[in-house]
């Protein structure tokens, strides 16, 4: 797959996916408000919470991911090799130089945002700064800036503030089943009770089809950002043995969510059990053993 | 068939594809100029901090004369150069004598550990590498510009409208050039 078409697919997947979680969120609205005994008032709601969170992850979504991973903005001076290396790469990929943020965290990691080059954003941690080299750094960087100049970012921050949306929709469903809330529990037993069972059905499925989504659109996208990073460098090896550092790190990213882990360069769980359930049933990265191969392999 | 609409037809190809080649060359070379255009400040972002390197060696090391005019005319001559052929063989040049300056910078270990010239010789390598970066970027566009230039059936017509082949910002030959320091 060349650069240039999987530009234009993650242009059309993007929107695509924003359709389908309109239509998604409507049909769990129906299914909820029938469920619950609200009726079709439900529907409605739904409907205008489904528009504006895909509206707003679409135009807000670098914001809202930011301040999901609660990151400052980065400073020439004290981060003097994030800051101009980010520069100098963005110059070699024709870019603007994406905002730069800080996550104040020992953790090794660093994801890219943004819904185009000129509104994208690269964050890392203190951890990954201070530990890195230059040229491993410029590594990283240069795999992030390839998100961001492949689009896969806006389709990313489409993907983490849906899925968090779903996440949440179906907590709330959950927990309204145990606690009560099924008002008319009188009129028509049998079709509440099929409808009921729909609904659990549809409570357990979304989030595992969100996951899935997420899990199959991130694991060719690592591979591709990390090659056309490397053209970029023309230094392979820089990523690559930034890569096995990042193996050896065993810390846990606190900001992380499952709604932010595919955005990051390396798993943040580190398959720890860290409220993370869905991260670890679904790896959304690639081994990285595997990508450092590929990587010294070039 | 009609043959008035075959050679509508015929007429209408022809017109699209010199309407994309012209306006495709046009934008080519305008994002080549620009990349051009970004070399030259990082060329003279880095010409601009020689004075105060120099200055800054010159604090501890007075009598190493030699390297000091050496470092000053190579900058003069990147300030000076317009076609990125002579750009980058002055460039060379300033990375040559700037190699022998450091060299000499490594006799003075107060001079190594002074903060002011740790600072400069970070800023001066990040420059080296934006001069590097920005040239990458100019020669991948320049590659597919020229591709285009000289690639038939393009080359018969671009003549034409006043484009040609332009020349790559090559660097390295300097590079490999011998460095001789002398310690008096």
């Amino acid at each position: 797959m060349t650069i240039s078409s999987q530009i234009r697919s993650n242009i059309a997947k993007t929107y695509l996916l924003m359709a389908v979680f309109v239509g998604l969120v409507i049909a769990i609205g129906y299914v909820l408000g029938y469920a619950l005994g609200y009726g079709s008032d439900f529907v409605w709601i739904a409907t205008l919470f489904a528009v504006i969170s895909s509206f707003s992850s679409y135009w807000w979504g670098d914001k809202l991911v930011l301040a999901m991973s609660g990151a400052k903005p980065a400073e020439r001076k004290k981060d003097f090799d994030f800051f101009t290396v980010a520069e100098n790469l963005a110059m070699a990929a024709g870019i603007p130089k994406p905002k730069l943020y800080v996550i104040d965290d020992t953790a090794m990691n660093a994801f890219a945002t943004g819904r185009d080059p000129e509104h994208a954003v690269v964050c890392a941690t203190t951890g990954l700064l201070s530990k890195l080299e230059r040229r491993e750094l410029e590594g990283v960087i240069a795999h992030e800036l390839s998100h961001i100049k492949n689009y896969d970012t806006r389709l990313l921050a489409v993907i983490s503030v849906l899925a968090g949306t779903v996440v949440f929709l179906s907590d709330m469903f959950m927990r309204n089943l145990w606690w009560g809330g099924r008002r008319s529990r009188d009129d028509n037993n049998n079709s509440g009770g099929i409808i009921l069972v729909i609904g659990i059905a549809l409570a357990i499925l979304t989030p595992i089809f969100a996951t899935l989504m997420q899990m199959a659109l991130s694991r060719r996208r690592e591979f591709l950002a990390d090659a056309s990073g490397a053209d970029l460098t023309r230094y392979p090896e820089g990523l690559a043995r930034a890569l096995a550092k990042l193996t050896q790190d065993k810390e846990v990213l606190e900001a992380a969510t499952n709604a932010t882990a595919h955005l990051y360069i390396t798993n943040p769980f580190k398959g720890k059990a860290y409220g993370a359930w869905f991260s670890n049933m679904f790896n959304t990265h690639p081994p990285i053993e595997e990508r450092i191969k590929r990587l010294r392999a070039m | 068939m009609n043959p008035l609409y075959l050679g509508g037809g015929a007429v209408a190809l022809v017109v699209v594809y010199f309407w994309s080649l012209y306006n495709g060359l046009i934008r080519e070379s305008t994002d080549i100029d620009e990349a051009w255009g970004q070399i030259q400040v990082q060329l003279k972002r880095r010409a601009d901090l020689i004075p105060n390197l120099v200055e800054s060696v010159k604090g501890y090391a007075k009598h190493e004369k030699g390297v000091f005019t050496e470092v000053t005319k190579a900058r003069t001559a990147v300030m000076n150069a317009d076609s990125p052929a002579e750009a980058a063989k002055a460039d060379n040049m300033l990375t040559g004598a700037l190699k022998s300056l450091f060299a000499v910078a490594e006799a003075y270990p107060k001079l190594e550990a002074n903060q002011n010239f740790m600072q400069l010789q970070k800023e001066l390598s990040d420059t080296e590498d934006k001069v590097a970066y920005s040239r990458q970027y100019y020669n991948a566009q320049l590659l597919e510009y020229n591709l285009k230039v000289k690639t038939f059936p393009n080359n018969v017509f671009v003549g034409m409208f006043g484009f040609t082949s332009r020349e790559f910002f090559k660097a390295g030959e300097g590079e490999q050039n011998k460095v001789d320091v002398k310690f008096s």
